[in-house]
C-alpha cells in the first residue's frame, strides 16, 4: 500500500539540490547538534566562571568517557536495528570481576584481561540467543542485564570493593594524563576514531547497515545475518567491559552499582545523535555529540547549583525534543513531496 | 432480472500513480443475487472491492446503495451502510474468542463499562444457529479451521446488518467439503435476501452458484453475462482476450544443454515437482497466486526448506542448505516483493548494487571504494538505471528503476540460473519492455531464466516453455504453439481432483 514510494520522481531534483549550503548542513544531524553544543558552551561560560576551567572540562570529559565508550557500541547495535540493555550491568560486572580477582591475589592486568573476556562472553551469549536462536533483543538483553547485575551483587555481597595498592601503571589508565590530557579520554577518542573508520569503511559494518536497513532483503542477498548479529552483540559487550575496567582504574573501587542505567543514557545519546530505533541509521560522531550534550547539561546543573534530581528530567526532555524535531522534519519533507 | 437493484456502480474510475486501475466501470448487484466478479490478476477486481468497501476513494464515477447515493469515506462507513467484506486472508484477532471477534469494538457491556460476556456469547450463538454449526462462541479463533474463521467473518458482517456481502476468493484455502458447506451458507444468505459479490478464479464454482458474471480486464469492464447464457470457454476468452503481438523480444531459446534439473521436489506448499532448464532458455511458471510457484523457486535456492527431491546443477547433484550456498553456485532468486525483500530503501543505489558482491570489493576487510564505485557504475550504465548519482537513496527511484537495481545486484554475481519472481510487477510499460529485452539478452549469453509471472501475456510473450502450477502441483507443461492463454488458464483453474 506504499503508493507514495511507487510514484516516479524526477531524479535530477533531489531535495538537496534546491537548498543552499547552510540548509544542507543543518539537514545533517551532527552539524545542528554541534551548533547546539557550542551555544551551550558559550552560555555556560557567561553564566559561571567555573565552567571554562581546565579542571572542570577535564573532569567532565573523564566522566563522559565511560558512557561514551558504551554509546559507541550502542550505536552499532542501533544501526543493526537492535539495542543492548545489558551494557550497564556488564560494565559493573567487569569491574567487580577484576576487583575480586585482584583481591584474591591475581595480578591486576591479568584480572582486567579476564574481566574483558567475561564481557565478551556476555556479549556472545546475547548474540547467540538473538542471532542464532532468534530471540527478541529486548528480552534477551533485559535478561542479561539482570543476570550481570545480580552476579555483581553476589560477588561483592552488595558492598563496594576497595582496591588499595593497585599498580601505578593500571591506575594510569583511568587517572593518568599525557601532555595534560586525561588518558581515559584519549582511550575513548581512540576507540571513536577507530570505530568511526570501521563503521564507514569496513565490509563487516556495511553488512550491519544492510541488516538494519532491511533484514529480509539482507537474508535474500546472501548475508549471514545471524553471524552479523552475534558480532554486534559481541562488540557491545566488549566495549561495556572496557568501560567497566577503565572506571575501576579511575576510582580504584569496584562497585556493583556502577553503570546504573548507562544503557538508557547510551540509547538516549545515540538517538539524540541521529540513530534510529528502526535501524539502518546512526553514526559514531553522532553518539559522541549526544554524549557530550547530555554531559554538558549535567555539568551545568551542578555548576549552577541546581539539584541533581533535575538531571533525568531534563535528559528526558532533550531526548523527546530531538526525536520530535526529527519526526517533524521528516514528515514535512514527506508531505512536501 | 426484475429484482430490485441493491448496489449500482456508475462509471467508477480509479487512477494510481502511473496506472489506471479502473476505467469507467459500471455494474449492478440485485437484491438476493450472487454476482461473480472475475478477471486475471491485476484486472482491477481488488481495486473495485476496495472502493466499494471504502478503503479507496474513486477518482471518478458514482455509486448508489439501496437507491441512495453512496460514497463511503472509510471502511467503517461502508460497514454501517450494510456492506460486509470477507477478505481472502481473514482479518481476525487470533488470540480472542469467536464472540469477541464478532463484536470487535462494540462488545456489549454492563453499567460501569464491564464487558457483558454472557450477552456476547448468547448473541453470537443466536447468529451461529442459522448455520447449523458446532462453533463455540468461547473458542479462540486461532484454534479454528480456516473455513470456520471465514464463517466467523461472515457472522461478524451479518451482525452488522450487512445486506451486501463481498467474498474475496473465499474458497482458496478450503477443502472440497468446506467449500460445499460455504455454498450452503451462501444459499441461506440468498434466501434471506442478502446479495453477494463473489470474487473467484475458479470458474466451476462461479458457474455453480452465481447468477451473473462480470468480467474485468486491465481495469475495464468487458461484459456482464448471465450465467445461464454462457459457458466457461467464453468467460476465459473474455478474461484474457487481448493481443500481445508487439512488445516482446523474439524467442530463440531451448536448444542449449541442460543446466538445471529438478526431480520430484516436495516442500511445505508443493508436491512432486520436476522440471529441467536449458542454457539460454526462459522457462515460465504460470498459475494462480498461491499455486506454489514462488515456493518452488525459493526451495530450489535453499531459502525455504525442502521435504524431498533432488536438484542437479550442470549434471552435478547439489543441495543448497542456505541461500548463501546457492549464490556461491551462482543460482539466484529475484524476489517478487521488491520493497520488503529486494531493496534497502534507506540506502544508496551503490549500496544496493554491491550487496551481493561484497567479496569482490573487499580489500583487507575494508571496502575498496574505487572497485565499489566502478562495479555500481557499470550496472547503472548497463541497465540504464535513471538516477542522479550512485549515492541517490533507493526510495527516490521509480518502480522500474528500483527493479533494475534488483536485477543489477544479481547480474553482479554472474549467475548461471536466475529465478525471476514477478520481475515486472508494478512497473510502467516502457521499463517492462526494457526488462524483457534484457532477459532475452541474458539468455542469449547462456543464462537460464525461470520466469514466474501472474501476467499471462508476459508468460506467453517471453517463455520458451511453460509449467503451469495448480494448488502446489504441476498441472501441465506447455511448449511452443501450445502456450496459449486458454491452455494456461484451463490448467491453472482446474479443480484439484482433475489434475492428472
Amino acid at each position: 500500500m506504499n503508493q507514495a514510494l511507487e510514484r516516479p520522481t524526477v531524479q535530477t531534483m533531489g531535495p538537496n539540490k534546491q537548498k543552499g549550503l547552510l540548509a544542507r548542513a543543518f539537514a545533517i544531524r551532527e552539524f545542528s547538534l554541534l551548533i547546539i553544543i557550542i551555544a551551550c558552551v558559550i552560555i555556560l561560560s557567561f553564566l559561571t566562571p567555573h565552567f571554562l576551567t581546565v579542571s572542570n572540562l577535564s573532569t567532565t570529559a573523564i566522566g563522559l568517557a565511560a558512557d561514551g565508550i558504551i554509546a559507541v557500541g550502542m550505536t552499532v547495535a542501533l544501526v543493526l536495528g537492535g539495542f543492548d540493555l545489558s551494557v550497564g550491568s556488564v560494565m559493573a560486572l567487569s569491574g567487580v570481576v577484576a576487583g575480586s580477582l585482584y583481591l584474591a591475589g591475581v595480578n591486576i592486568w591479568l584480572a582486567a584481561g579476564i574481566a574483558l573476556l567475561m564481557g565478551m562472553i556476555c556479549g556472545l551469549i546475547n548474540g547467540y540467543f538473538i542471532g542464532r536462536v532468534g530471540l527478541n533483543p529486548f528480552i534477551t538483553t533485559l535478561g542479561m542485564m539482570s543476570i550481570a547485575r545480580g552476579a555483581s551483587y553476589v560477588l561483592t555481597k552488595g558492598s563496594p570493593l576497595s582496591l588499595a595498592g593497585m599498580s601505578k601503571g593500571f591506575k594510569f589508565l583511568g587517572g593518568g594524563h599525557i601532555f595534560g590530557f586525561p588518558v581515559m579520554v584519549l582511550i575513548y577518542l581512540l576507540i571513536v576514531v577507530i570505530m568511526d573508520f570501521i563503521m564507514r569503511r569496513s565490509v563487516v559494518m556495511r553488512q550491519v547497515f544492510y541488516v538494519g536497513s532491511n533484514e529480509k532483503a539482507a537474508v535474500l542477498s546472501g548475508i549471514n545475518v545471524s553471524k552479523v548479529k552475534m558480532g554486534v552483540f559481541f562488540l557491545t559487550g566488549t566495549l561495556a567491559a572496557v568501560s567497566g575496567i577503565l572506571t575501576l582504574s579511575r576510582f580504584t573501587v569496584a562497585t556493583p552499582n556502577a553503570g546504573m542505567s548507562a544503557e538508557m543514557r547510551a540509547i538516549a545519546a545515540c538517538v539524540i545523535g541521529g540513530a534510529s530505533l528502526s535501524g539502518g541509521e546512526g553514526t559514531i560522531l553522532g553518539s559522541v555529540l549526544g554524549v557530550i550534550l547530555l554531559a554538558l547539561v549535567n555539568n551545568a546543573l551542578i555548576l549552577l547549583n541546581v539539584s541533581v534530581y533535575w538531571q533525568d528530567l531534563i535528559t528526558g526532555i532533550i531526548l523527546i525534543s530531538a526525536v520530535l524535531i526529527d519526526f517533524l522534519s521528516h514528515r514535512s519533507s514527506f508531505l512536501g513531496k | 432480472m426484475g429484482k430490485k437493484v441493491l448496489l449500482s456502480i456508475w462509471d467508477i474510475t480509479k487512477i494510481f500513480p502511473g496506472v489506471k486501475a479502473l476505467d469507467q466501470v459500471s455494474l449492478d448487484v440485485a437484491q438476493g443475487e450472487v454476482h461473480a466478479l472475475v478477471g486475471e490478476n491485476g484486472a482491477g477486481k481488488s481495486t473495485l472491492v476496495n472502493i466499494i468497501s471504502g478503503v479507496h476513494k474513486p477518482d471518478g464515477g458514482q455509486m448508489f446503495f439501496d437507491g441512495q447515493p453512496y460514497a463511503p469515506a472509510n471502511p467503517r462507513e461502508a460497514q454501517e451502510s450494510g456492506i460486509g467484506l470477507v477478505h481472502q486472508e481473514t482479518a481476525l484477532c487470533p488470540h480472542l474468542s469467536v464472540a469477541e471477534n464478532v463484536f470487535l469494538g462494540r462488545m456489549p457491556h454492563k453499567a460501569g463499562g464491564l464487558v457483558d460476556f454472557k450477552k456476547a456469547w448468547a448473541e453470537t450463538n443466536k447468529l451461529l444457529q442459522n448455520f447449523s454449526t458446532e462453533l463455540n462462541p468461547k473458542a479462540k479463533v486461532e484454534e479454528l479451521s480456516v473455513a470456520n474463521q471465514q464463517l466467523v467473518e461472515i457472522i461478524k458482517a451479518l451482525s452488522l446488518d450487512c445486506r451486501l456481502l463481498i467474498l474475496d476468493e473465499p474458497t482458496s484455502s478450503l477443502t472440497d467439503a468446506e467449500t460445499e458447506n460455504l455454498f450452503r451458507i451462501i444459499g441461506e444468505l440468498k434466501k434471506r435476501g442478502i446479495s453477494i459479490l463473489y470474487i473467484s478464479h475458479r470458474l466451476k464454482e462461479v458457474f455453480r452458484i452465481c447468477e451473473r458474471i462480470t468480467i474485468l480486464r486491465d481495469g475495464v469492464l468487458v461484459k456482464t453475462l448471465n450465467t445461464s447464457e454462457t459457458n466457461e470457454e467464453e468467460v476465459i476468452c473474455q478474461m484474457v482476450g487481448r493481443n500481445i503481438d508487439h512488445l516482446y523480444p523474439a524467442k530463440k531459446g531451448g536448444n542449449g544443454e541442460e543446466i538445471l534439473r529438478v526431480e520430484n521436489l516436495s516442500g511445505q506448499h508443493f508436491r512432486d515437482i520436476s522440471f529441467s532448464l536449458k542454457k539460454g532458455e526462459i522457462l515460465g511458471f504460470a498459475g494462480l497466486v498461491g499455486a506454489g510457484r514462488s515456493e518452488v523457486a525459493r526451495a530450489v535456492c535453499g531459502i525455504d526448506p525442502l521435504v524431498s527431491g533432488e536438484i542437479y546443477l550442470n549434471g552435478q547433484k547439489v543441495r543448497f542448505n542456505s541461500y548463501y550456498d546457492a549464490i556461491r553456485a551462482r543460482v539466484a532468486y529475484l524476489t517478487e516483493d521488491r520493497k520488503n525483500e529486494g531493496l534497502f530503501l534507506k540506502m544508496s543505489v551503490k549500496d544496493n548494487l554491491v550487496v551481493t558482491s561484497l567479496r569482490e570489493i573487499t580489500h583487507r576487510h575494508l571496502v575498496h571504494q574505487e572497485k565499489e564505485r566502478s562495479l555500481a557504475a557499470h550496472y547503472v550504465e548497463k541497465l540504464r538505471i535513471k538516477t542522479a548519482d550512485l549515492l541517490q537513496k533507493m526510495v527516490n527511484l521509480s518502480g522500474g528503476n528500483q527493479q533494475k537495481v534488483v536485477v543489477g545486484k544479481w547480474l553482479a554475481i554472474d549467475p548461471v540460473v536466475l529465478f525471476m519472481d514477478e520481475p515486472t510487477r508494478g512497473i510502467d510499460v516502457g521499463a517492462k519492455t526494457e526488462l524483457h529485452f534484457l532477459m532475452r539478452e541474458l539468455c542469449n549469453r547462456g543464462i537460464g531464466i525461470v520466469l514466474i509471472s501472474s501476467e499471462l501475456p508476459e508468460i506467453i510473450g517471453m517463455c520458451d516453455r511453460v509449467i503451469v502450477m495448480n494448488e502446489g502441483c504441476k498441472a501441465g507443461e506447455l511448449a511452443g504453439e501450445e502456450i496459449t492463454e486458454q491452455n494456461i488458464m484451463r490448467l491453472a483453474a482446474m479443480q484439484s481432483n482433475q489434475i492428472a
